[in-house]
């Protein structure tokens, strides 16, 4: 009759279906990983699922050879003691097989420590002594699996550090090659063996019983030790996890492997057995691999997490780590701080010392997470078509961070791995657009709108005729103010002592942020003395400087003009005709428009352009250091070499007299003369009466620093005239 | 059980600390023997000398800071209920409550747990993680291998990214959104205090 249609035609015991049991019900590896990679589930579920299925192996293959001795002893033979030594085979098994793998670990993290001149070996290497330890625990009859788990496990941190990126990089895509090509070809022998019909025996019961058991009982079991496992996590596993780890016990190649090798005679129903395993590994396969995505979408099941990485998390997540393990200690709890904290007080101490290169060793890992998260910030810069080293964000690397750059993460093979679009390869002629297309615009824009161009690309514009007063004008004219401006700080940095710098470097600021943007005229041609705008510049600090004298008008002022010709060079083409000799300053505080004071000078620089950045300056002063005296000396002497005297065409100005009588005695040294040169200018109201004055000590500092930009000035002045 | 009632006694306003921390009373017990321990001359508070005799805590780089921790500004002595407060800081979320109001006063919410770290940086108090504050904390955490240069750089990307007012300073807002996507939850709970 149909119902006892199981046993006659199946001829199975009680141990034979304990084997079959055995071998059915191990997940496997294979499947789970290539099922899971699509499915991208958050690590904790899919390390449990595929934790599961590579630490299985010990347990189903212990298992299915003690039930294997057992048939060949036969069901009635089987004593008690065998059964105890089934469980003491089953830990042999396992912890040998880990142990193997330590080993190994140990051995190939060492080997690696010494390859830094044989850098092609490395991959050859892992290779190599994973492949050992696979043998050697098959040659011992241990858990193969479990021992090239935990050799991969142990020698993780210490071979990726040891061995170079490219070695990475290949051992990482050679495996996933090899794999993915083992997989294929066992899954072809599958598909094969289940068109030879010689090979099985199909018994639809035990089929059909089968499928519907391994469903349910895994789920059972799945759910006890869930509920287990819940009193002691800290963060419980859901229902939605039961789920999908019972959904996602997937079994593949290991199952067919084994009932493949069952002896024919001593298990009867093998070809039976063949089939049904056949259909699971389809049927779980394919239903389930394929219908787990959408599950786990439809259940909203937590995802991985891809998210950017930032210097912030790294921080604080080190500094919690600490922060636990210090109040485990206080509260006297023994927890998984305090123990993960000794691991890796050993581990620091002991094992690193041996495994990892000396220059390895050394290294901080949050050094390491900030170089790779500033790569990541260089990289999504290019990417949107910026230019790294003017993006004002980034400052240039210094010299010991730079040393350690190429050895740890070589940009190349970073581009490479992040999918960015940059490309290194000069040659490779390739338009991937950058993602976010609108920000890309935006800081592209931005960015070729303020790089200054040189000059020679503006050559073509050049007309006899036709002066266009344009972008190459504004740019040049901020180039020369910048140019000025930073030898200005040289000078005066050279010439007095440091501290004093301080005070020039404010006063330069404030001379900067209070040049007010005259009106811009829109006048296409150059014209003489168009819009000569006054703008008085204050150079004392009102907070430091308590002399009555300095709240006066006593700045320097500048007439600015429109600009010169872009093909001409600054010096020369700089026309500054001394106005005529103002009336004598009024003792004002000066607004933006005041008269002007004894001394103007039409300075390019100050012209139809709003305040230039005041960064500019800052830097170039920090750059520049303070003994340029000796380049500063040369400038100087060839300005004077190319200058002249002024042709006294006016009335001589007692300062511009002075001037020239300045010019004379001074040829290369500008220390602080203390008495001679600066003091002898007194700017403002002093001067219109034509007196040089010896001021005070304390005067004398104050006047001579702002008396440097003047002097300065007069200078360029004098060298810029016709 | 006789013995526990009694044993609850030795602990000043039991029920008062249970229902302000949420420590159960088995805990609270443990607590509170582990506090006797600590406090070698029965004196009835601890001091920070007595933290100090904890091992372990010599090599924490960040151990300092949590001894001041616990000290509330002011005083150097701490008493039981203090001293289970702050350790209640560190028990995992219940994540059964609801999230209303109740939560907020429990010292194990998300924000009082970012409120204690973020006090451990701020040192001075004022309300802000400034550069210098910052830098501190990194040199202590990352000893001697990072030269000073390395550590400015860090320092400077860190408030760079978490600093949205500019103010070149992190808030304890700006702290709590540069944080917000890690599991504070998890990060910041010992299981054992469940």
């Amino acid at each position: 009759t149909n119902t006892y249609h199981l046993s006659f035609h199946v001829q199975a015991e009680m141990l034979d279906f304990l084997l079959f049991g055995a071998l059915i019900s191990a997940v496997d590896p294979v499947a789970v990983l290539a099922v899971f990679e699509e499915v991208h589930v958050n690590e904790t579920l899919f390390i449990i699922v595929f934790g599961e299925s590579l630490v299985n192996d010990a347990v189903t293959v212990v298992l299915y050879k003690v039930y294997i001795s057992f048939v060949e002893v036969g069901a009635e033979n089987v004593q008690t003691a065998d059964y105890f030594k089934g469980v003491a085979s089953f830990l042999i098994v396992s912890i040998g097989g880990t142990m193997v793998g330590l080993i190994f670990a140990v051995i190939l993290g060492f080997i690696t420590r010494f390859t830094k001149k044989v850098r092609i070996i490395e991959p050859l290497l892992v290779f190599l002594m994973v492949y050992l330890a696979y043998l050697t625990a098959e040659l011992f009859s241990l858990s193969a699996i479990l021992s090239m788990t935990f050799c991969g496990i142990g020698a993780n941190k210490y071979v990726e550090a040891n061995i170079s990126q490219k070695s990475r990089t290949t051992v990482k895509y050679t495996m996933k090659t090899l794999a993915s090509i083992a997989e294929t070809i066992i899954f072809i022998f599958l598909g094969i063996s289940a068109v030879d019909k010689s090979k099985w025996a199909w018994d639809t019961g035990l089929v059909s019983c089968t499928l519907v058991f391994i469903f349910i009982f895994r789920a059972v079991g799945v759910v006890g030790q869930t509920w287990v496992l819940n009193r002691f996590r800290l963060v419980p596993l859901e229902k939605i996890d039961q789920v999908v780890m019972s959904y996602g016990g997937l079994r593949g190649a290991v199952a067919f492997a084994l009932v493949v090798l069952l002896d024919g005679e001593q298990v009867k129903a093998k070809d039976y057995f063949v089939a049904t395993t056949i259909v699971v590994v389809f049927f779980t396969v394919m239903f389930q691999g394929l219908t787990i995505k959408p599950l786990v979408k439809w259940l909203k099941v937590p995802r991985a997490t891809n998210r950017k990485p930032t210097i912030n998390e790294e921080i604080h997540e080190r500094a919690f780590d600490h922060i636990l393990t210090a109040v485990e200690d206080i509260a006297g709890l023994q927890g998984y701080h305090h123990w993960r904290d000794k691991w890796e007080q050993f581990d620091k101490n002991y094992l690193s010392k041996l495994l990892l290169r000396k220059s390895v060793y050394r290294k901080s890992e949050l050094w390491e997470a900030y170089q790779k998260i500033n790569i990541r910030d260089a990289i999504s810069v290019i990417d949107q078509g910026g230019n790294v080293l003017t993006s004002a964000r980034l400052s240039l690397p210094s010299m010991a961070s730079r040393a350690s750059f190429p050895e740890v993460t070589n940009v190349t093979n970073y581009l490479r791995e992040n999918g960015s679009g940059v490309c290194l390869d000069l040659q490779v002629i390739d338009n991937i657009p950058g993602a976010k297309v609108e920000e890309d615009m935006e800081t592209h824009h931005v960015l070729a709108g303020n790089l200054y161009k040189p000059r020679r690309r503006y050559q073509s514009h050049y007309s006899r005729h036709f002066m266009p007063l344009g972008e190459q004008e504004r740019q040049d004219r901020e180039v020369f103010q910048r140019n000025m401006r930073s030898r200005m700080e040289t000078f005066k940095s050279t010439r007095y002592k440091r501290h004093k710098k301080e005070r020039s470097l404010k006063k330069v600021r404030r001379i900067k942020l209070q040049v007010t943007s005259p009106p811009t005229s829109s006048c296409d041609s150059l014209s003489l003395c168009s819009d000569p705008v006054v703008v008085p510049v204050e150079t004392e600090d009102k907070a430091e400087h308590s002399d009555p004298e300095k709240d006066e008008d006593v700045g320097i002022t500048f007439i600015a003009r429109k600009a010169e010709t872009p093909k001409q060079r600054p010096k020369s083409g700089c026309q500054i005709p001394l106005l005529p000799p103002p009336p004598p300053a009024p003792p004002s505080p000066p607004p933006a428009s005041s008269s002007p004071t004894s001394e103007d000078s039409h300075l390019p620089w100050k012209g139809s352009l709003g305040s230039p950045p005041p960064c500019v300056s800052l830097e170039a002063t920090k750059i520049i250091p303070v003994d340029l005296q000796q380049a500063w000396n040369q400038s100087i002497s060839s300005l004077e070499s190319i200058s002249s005297p002024p042709a006294p065409a006016e009335p001589v100005h007692p300062r511009v007299s002075a001037l020239s009588r300045l010019g004379g005695p001074r040829p290369a040294s500008y220390t602080p003369p203390g008495s001679a040169a600066g003091s002898t200018f007194s700017i403002g109201p002093q001067v219109s009466q034509g007196s040089f004055l010896f001021p005070d000590k304390k005067k004398e500092e104050e006047e001579e620093e702002e008396d440097v930009e003047g002097e300065w000035l007069r200078r360029c002045s004098r060298s810029c005239l016709p | 059980m006789g013995s526990s009632s009694s044993s609850r006694n030795k602990i000043p306003n039991a029920q008062e600390l249970m229902d302000q921390t949420g420590f159960s009373s088995a805990h609270l017990l443990r607590l509170y023997d582990r506090f006797e321990c600590l406090d070698r001359d029965n004196r009835g508070y601890l001091s920070p000398d007595d933290f100090e005799a904890v091992g372990g805590l010599a090599m924490n780089p960040i151990g300092g800071r949590i001894i001041d921790a616990f000290f509330s500004s002011g005083q150097d002595t701490v008493d039981f209920s203090s001293f289970v407060r702050i350790l209640a800081h560190f028990r995992p979320t219940d994540r059964n409550r609801n999230k209303e109001g109740t939560q907020q006063e429990l010292p194990n919410s998300r924000t009082r747990k970012l409120k204690f770290a973020f006090q451990l940086y701020d040192l001075d108090r004022d309300g802000k993680i400034s550069r210098e504050e910052l830098l501190q904390v990194l040199r202590a955490m990352l000893g001697l291998q990072v030269t000073e240069e390395q550590l400015q750089s860090i320092a400077e990307r860190a408030i760079q990214e978490a600093d949205l007012d500019k103010d070149d300073a992190i808030s304890f807002d700006e702290f709590k959104k540069s944080l917000e996507k890690v599991d504070i939850d998890t990060k910041m709970s010992i299981g054992f205090l469940k």
